[in-house]
């Protein structure tokens, strides 16, 4: 299978993401130190047939301790992502499409009808705008066809209250958008899901974090993709626009700020060398960051009242970034 | 009145009393540790000088007083040894310096005065009287109850009577009471017997202790080494007060004569080259140097390239005692012994035996352990000033021979010479002269070597019984998932490879020491 090891992921200028390159490794039964993993991933691989033939689900945890039941323990559940992860190397698929999906945290809103295709559901139709606190992207919505869509872009939004503020602002109206929570750090379904969104509903999507390096890359992963997975592809949203929070937001909006930790700038200098940072608005960003020295989170323009941020800031992005 | 200040002349006993420390008699603990040495050497000693396969019996039994502290015990040993002709027995055993020690030797001891310490140390602390009896072979076994004058450096006799010896024994049997903490030395004094079965394996050691328990050490062979001979003293080791008893003695009447006649390994071209070189005639008479004369010849002599001295006179234990000692008492998984050859510093020959096993008795865990023996003696105390701990602890890279500190491995180092170079008068250390030190690491290196080998060959197994164990485990896994995963029923069977498996890693193996 590919290697993933460091210096085999390079970063693809056509795709606008990280690949793997042209290194293999050889898992051998005949070799001491290869035997118990590749043990591992035959059983892996028994173990989800199992699940899609069956039509079932599970989750990366869940794998962790259903090998249990075959002497098979792993030592950690971070052994076994391991395995899952060699697995979709090997096969060329991500682990959703052998129905094994991480713990579910991230979560959708607005006027888009989907229609199921997970068994027992099908043909079934709901639209996302019918329940207030958003629904879960979990395994059924991923596998969901896409209806009829009134919406004419997507907005994500690192914060869980930002999200609620925004349904409760009615900006997928005001402003005819899907909302997606990432809640922090994508998962690869959403990730996933906001491609398809964008590819085949031609919606454009825009992305809000925390002015800080963390939320920062938040928003690049959706657009750039992860280096942990190289392996795959299909995950990124090259087109999707970075709106903020910025860090000369933090100035131009005279945002209530804190200054940056070491780990912050550590950071900030890591990112600066990263080839996804390669964009005229990142160097100029991360250059503001480390001159102000400063970061600020989404939920500070409610020093403005907390309808500031959906009726000045929002609109004013908007028009910025379209 | 004018002070007068008292000048007294004291005896050699009373010197030693008035000195004990130096003996190591410093208390009742070191006391009964050292009186039971001195008395097994002695006995050791009384069997080797004619070959005799030692048969030893110690007894220690409480008297009165304290246990748990220091109180009265009974001391009592006898040998199979030559015996002490009957005339000298009283001066033998009551006068301090009488002995056949002061001659240039290979021996166990050469205070000349341990067992006399021990009595005496006995008879000042109890004020008992000591019963020697021995026979040398003929029909009669004498007797004498005695003790010393410590003032004259004398025996008194209080008794004196014979016993028939129908059986025509030899040997000696001494008895006394002595004051000592036998709970706070009987560990050590454990040791000491133990430690002296590996180094004499060719004796029988019985000993009974003070609550009646019986600790029995058997010789596992009666081969003996060879009894060290006596020699003349090497130039190189002279000092001028030496030299001025040696020309009182001499016969000689010129310096050549003088020079042949006392030195070791000294003829008449070398004695006659030799004092070309520091301008001495040849034809001189030496009772008629001067002082001046002396001193330029004993500092010609240490700067003089004489023979090497010859190691004729040195009684090492050999190979295969030391192996036959160490396995008897600790039986290693393990053992390499190793003879250097004979070697020299300041004129003195020495030659050093060292020996490594591992397993068996040896504890894990703490390091090496370090087993020291002089001239057969073993030594217990101060392990840390001497040269061989100094060797084993920061000369020798065990990683390199793939020696762990965890692992259950003993190192034994035997120095003998006409003169071991204490430091101390304890005699309880040996100091870190060079060329000591060079024989010891280089012995060491070589027992070491083989060690490794063994290691090796261990890790070898361990690691193969490792492998076998990961693919018994995997394997049959392998072959139940990939066939459930390619919707088969009938699973392989993997027996034949788990039989390949040792075959491919004893190959590996190969590959891997060729690497080394």
């Amino acid at each position: 299978m590919p290697s993933r090891s460091i210096n085999n992921i390079h970063y693809d200028l056509q795709t606008r993401q990280y690949i793997l390159g042209d290194h293999y490794v050889r898992r051998s039964a005949r070799n001491i130190r290869h035997v118990r993993p590749l043990t591992q991933l035959v059983w892996t691989g028994s173990f989800v047939d199992q699940l899609t033939s069956e039509g079932k689900t599970s989750t990366l945890r869940d794998v962790f301790y259903s090998a249990q039941a075959y002497e098979m323990s792993f030592a950690d559940q971070a052994e076994s992502d391991d395995i899952i992860t060699d697995l979709e190397t090997v096969i060329g698929h991500s682990r959703e499409d052998f129905n094994v999906f991480p713990e579910e945290r991230s979560a959708i809103f607005g006027d888009l009808t989907i229609q199921y295709t997970v068994r027992g559901y099908e043909g079934k139709q709901l639209n996302l705008a019918s329940h207030p606190d958003g629904m879960m992207i979990g395994p059924a919505l991923t596998n969901a066809e896409f209806a009829d869509c009134n919406a004419d872009k997507i907005i994500a939004i690192e914060k869980g209250g930002l999200f609620t503020r925004f349904i409760e602002e009615r900006v997928h109206e005001k402003y005819k958008a899907i909302l997606i929570h990432t809640a922090g750090q994508a998962p690869r379904a959403t990730r996933s899901l906001i491609r398809r969104m964008s590819r085949e509903l031609k919606l454009p999507c825009y992305i809000f974090c925390d002015a800080d390096p963390w939320g920062m890359h938040i928003a690049n992963v959706i657009i750039s993709g992860s280096a942990n997975a190289a392996h795959l592809r299909d995950l990124n949203t090259p087109d999707a626009k970075w709106c903020g929070v910025w860090a000369s937001d933090i100035v131009d909006y005279k945002l209530p700020s804190d200054p940056l930790t070491d780990l912050d700038i550590k950071r900030l200098y890591e990112l600066d060398k990263d080839p996804r940072y390669d964009g005229k608005l990142w160097k100029k960003e991360i250059a503001s960051f480390l001159k102000n020295k400063r970061k600020a989170e989404q939920e500070a323009f409610s020093r403005y009242g907390l309808a500031y941020i959906v009726d000045k800031y929002l609109p004013a992005k908007l028009k910025e970034m379209s | 009145m004018a002070l007068q200040e008292v000048f007294q002349e004291i005896s050699a006993a009373d010197f030693f009393y008035r000195n004990r420390d130096i003996a190591g008699f410093t208390n009742p603990t070191r006391a009964i540790y050292s009186t039971i040495r001195e008395l097994v050497e002695n006995s050791l000693d009384a069997c080797e000088t004619k070959q005799i396969p030692p048969e030893i019996y110690l007894r220690i039994s409480h008297e009165s007083g304290a246990t748990d502290g220091p109180g009265v015990y009974r001391v009592r040993i006898e040998d199979n040894g030559i015996g002490i002709p009957h005339d000298i027995i009283p001066s033998a055993f009551g006068q301090v310096l009488f002995g056949s020690k002061y001659k240039l030797r290979q021996t166990r001891g050469t205070f000349g005065l341990g067992g006399k310490m021990a009595i005496l140390y006995g008879q000042i602390t109890t004020h008992g009287t000591a019963t020697i009896m021995s026979s040398t072979g003929p029909t009669k076994i004498h007797q004498y109850d005695l003790i010393i004058d410590i003032q004259k450096n004398k025996p008194t006799v209080l008794k004196h009577k014979t016993h028939p010896n129908e059986n025509r024994w030899h040997g000696a049997i001494i008895e006394f009471s002595t004051e000592a903490d036998y709970t706070r030395a009987m560990s050590k004094i454990l040791d000491y017997l133990m430690e002296t079965a590996i180094v004499a394996p060719y004796a029988t050691l019985t000993y009974v202790d003070p609550r009646g328990r019986l600790y029995r050490f058997d010789r596992v062979t009666t081969q003996m080494p060879k009894p060290p001979e006596e020699t003349l003293p090497h130039p190189h080791g002279v000092d001028v007060e030496t030299l001025k008893r040696l020309i009182e003695l001499t016969n000689e009447r010129t310096l050549v004569g003088f020079m042949r006649t006392h030195f070791h390994r000294v003829g008449r071209t070398i004695a006659t080259s030799f004092l070309q070189q520091v301008n001495l005639p040849t034809r001189k008479n030496p009772k008629k140097l001067t002082p001046e004369e002396i001193v330029t010849l004993v500092n010609g002599m240490k700067n003089y390239k004489f023979l090497a001295p010859d190691a004729s006179c040195l009684s090492p234990l050999g190979e295969e005692l030391l192996e036959a000692g160490i396995k008897k008492e600790l039986s290693p998984e393990f053992i390499a012994v190793y003879q250097r050859k004979p070697s020299a510093y300041a004129g003195f020959p020495f030659i050093v035996e060292v020996g490594i096993a591992y397993g068996g008795q040896i504890e894990a865990g703490g390091g090496i352990k370090l087993f020291r023996f002089a001239n057969k003696i073993p030594l217990l105390f101060d392990e840390a000033s001497d040269v061989s701990w100094k060797v084993v602890n920061t000369q020798v890279d065990w990683r390199h021979y793939k020696v762990t500190s965890d692992m259950p491995i003993a190192v034994f180092v035997h120095i003998c010479s006409t003169k071991v170079p204490y430091k101390t008068v304890g005699k309880e250390f040996i100091a870190d002269r060079p060329d000591v030190e060079r024989e010891i690491l280089n012995a060491l290196r070589e027992v070491a070597r083989r060690l490794s080998l063994f290691l090796s060959k261990k890790i070898h197994i361990a690691h193969d019984k490792h492998r076998l164990d990961v693919f018994q485990k995997y394997l049959p896994k392998i072959a139940l998932f990939s066939t459930k995963l390619a919707g088969k029923s009938k699973q392989p069977d993997v027996s034949p490879l788990l039989k390949s498996v040792l075959r491919y890693e004893s190959e590996e193996s190969e590959e891997d020491i060729e690497d080394a």
